[in-house]
């Protein structure tokens, strides 16, 4: 199974990927090319030429700045799966990183390109935005970053825009500063993908709840942010009944469904991995 | 339009020209005629087609040639030392861990990935690390054991 036929080029770095995507209008960036190459086998994607960032060593590596861990995005889920750094300041992401697919996928497959490919599948972007990271992109007009709760717009869309590439995704050190965190992922027996993922942060002082978020992969065409406003945990003692109440309460309009799962039985999957999250993540928080 | 890729497999340096849209897979099958890595599903989900680059396992159907100009490349064929098998390939004859042997080279690599970050793994982590590989015949069982006797020197 061959992709169509493309041309291709390789950049050495992020702003020569930039020129060239101003020079070649439907050029498509290859990171990994784990859900690239699938989806060109499939001609599903066509693209008359790849640029090939795969070799950019200033956006891969993973370092800490000023209490946040900077994660360039070529980086690979298994750098970050099996990151000290992270496994120690955010458990959550490397969590989340080490239950993508197998080790195979893992050792191509980028947080970049995980992102900007936008699977409602993916593990990443719920934990992202349950997180509050923020996205770096270079563009024709210079660097600019977002909120990754802005960041996913839709079904495979994202706020990246035609000629800008992503450099780097920024994380709260959020195991430090008193929170705790937990994905939960119940995965499609064959893909690997998630037909339900749970990311909760929740932060405890003196035993109450001063932030709480919950977000979900799987349940909706993008991350489903069940709290973007504060939520029913806050100033509360966050009680397992409290959050069992809450999630009995939890309402997601138009879940997709398919022959794997249908929308009902994705929200009902939400509902319990959305309490067993929480529960988790107030457990493992310091207070 | 050919591109000039430069790459090791299994000690030896190739240099050859190649269509940006050729797979790792065919390029090491077609080009180089290395037919112990096999293709299964063509859709990144079996593992058949697992080989080493720089070390990591690839599932060589979702990978470019071009993406591997540089690269060192291990597959089957480059395991044995001087006619001995690898001791991944002796406890997978040894403990049986094949039958038509499709999935094997595959199953070897992975393996040999996951030996070269954990020495001793447990049933558990050796299962876990061999997820992205299926067979047909087994029912792992034997795979899983001859993983666990290779990691503990041949002793099953
Ligand atoms: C068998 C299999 C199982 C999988 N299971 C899971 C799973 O369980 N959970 C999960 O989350 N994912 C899963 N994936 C997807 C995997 O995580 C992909 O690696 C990832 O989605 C894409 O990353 P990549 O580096 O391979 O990107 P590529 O395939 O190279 O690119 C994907 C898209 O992103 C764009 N892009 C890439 N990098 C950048 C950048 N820096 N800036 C702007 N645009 C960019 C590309 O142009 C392209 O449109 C699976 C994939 C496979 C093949
Ligand atoms: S042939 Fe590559 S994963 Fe099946
Ligand atoms: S031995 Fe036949 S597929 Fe595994």
């Amino acid at each position: 199974m061959y992709p169509a036929s493309f041309e291709y080029v390789r950049a050495t770095s992020a702003q020569e990927a930039v020129d060239l995507l101003a020079q070649n209008a439907d050029a498509k960036l290859l990171a990994g090319g784990h859900s690239l190459i699938p989806m060109m086998k499939l001609r599903l994607a066509q693209p008359a030429k790849l640029i090939d960032i795969g070799r950019i060593a200033e956006i891969r590596g993973i370092c800490e700045k000023e209490g946040t861990l900077r994660i360039g995005s070529l980086t690979t889920h298994d750098t970050i799966a099996n990151s000290e750094l992270v496994r120690q300041k955010c458990s959550i992401l490397a969590g989340a990183a080490n239950k993508i697919g197998d080790p195979q996928v893992r050792n191509k497959g980028t947080i970049g390109g995980n992102i900007a490919h936008a699977d409602p599948a993916s593990d990443l972007p719920a934990v992202l935005v349950a997180l509050g990271a923020t996205v770096h992109m270079l563009g024709p007009n210079g660097p600019r970053s977002v909120a990754a709760g802005e960041f996913f717009t839709g079904l495979l869309e994202t706020a990246l825009e035609a000629g800008e590439i992503l450099t780097e995704i920024e994380v709260p050190a959020c195991c430090e500063d008193g929170s705790g965190c937990t994905y939960l992922k119940v995965e499609h027996p064959a893909s690997g993908y998630a037909v339900c993922g749970a990311a909760a942060v929740v932060k405890m002082e003196d035993g109450s709840c001063v932030s709480a978020s919950l977000c979900f992969n799987g349940i909706t065409p993008t991350v489903f942010n069940a709290w973007p406003n504060g939520g029913p945990l806050v100033g509360g003692s966050a009680d397992d009944a409290t959050i069992a109440a809450a999630m009995a309460e939890l309402s997601i309009d138009e879940p997709m469904g398919d022959i794997h799962a249908s929308g009902e039985y994705r929200v009902a999957l939400a509902r319990a991995y959305g309490k067993r999250a929480l529960i988790a993540a107030r457990e493992r928080s310091g207070g | 339009m050919a591109t000039r890729i430069d790459l090791e497999v299994n000690g030896e340096r190739h240099e050859r020209d190649v269509e940006p849209r050729q797979l790792l897979v065919h390029f090491l099958r077609e080009e180089l005629g290395l037919t112990g890595t096999n293709v299964g599903c063509e859709t990144s989900l079996c593992g058949a087609c697992t080989v080493l680059m720089d070390g990591q396992a690839v599932k060589s159907c979702t990978q470019l040639a071009v993406q591997a100009d540089g690269t060192s490349i291990t597959t089957i064929e480059g395991l044995q030392t001087n006619g001995e098998y690898h001791p991944l390939q002796q406890a997978f004859w040894d403990c049986h861990g094949l039958q038509c042997g499709y999935c094997t080279p595959g199953m070897i690599l992975a393996a040999a990935d996951l030996l070269e970050r954990n020495a001793s793994p447990t049933e558990r982590e050796v299962r876990d690390a061999l997820k992205g590989n299926l067979c047909r015949c087994t029912g792992y069982h034997n795979i899983v054991k001859s993983v666990l006797a290779a990691a503990a020197g041949g002793e099953s």
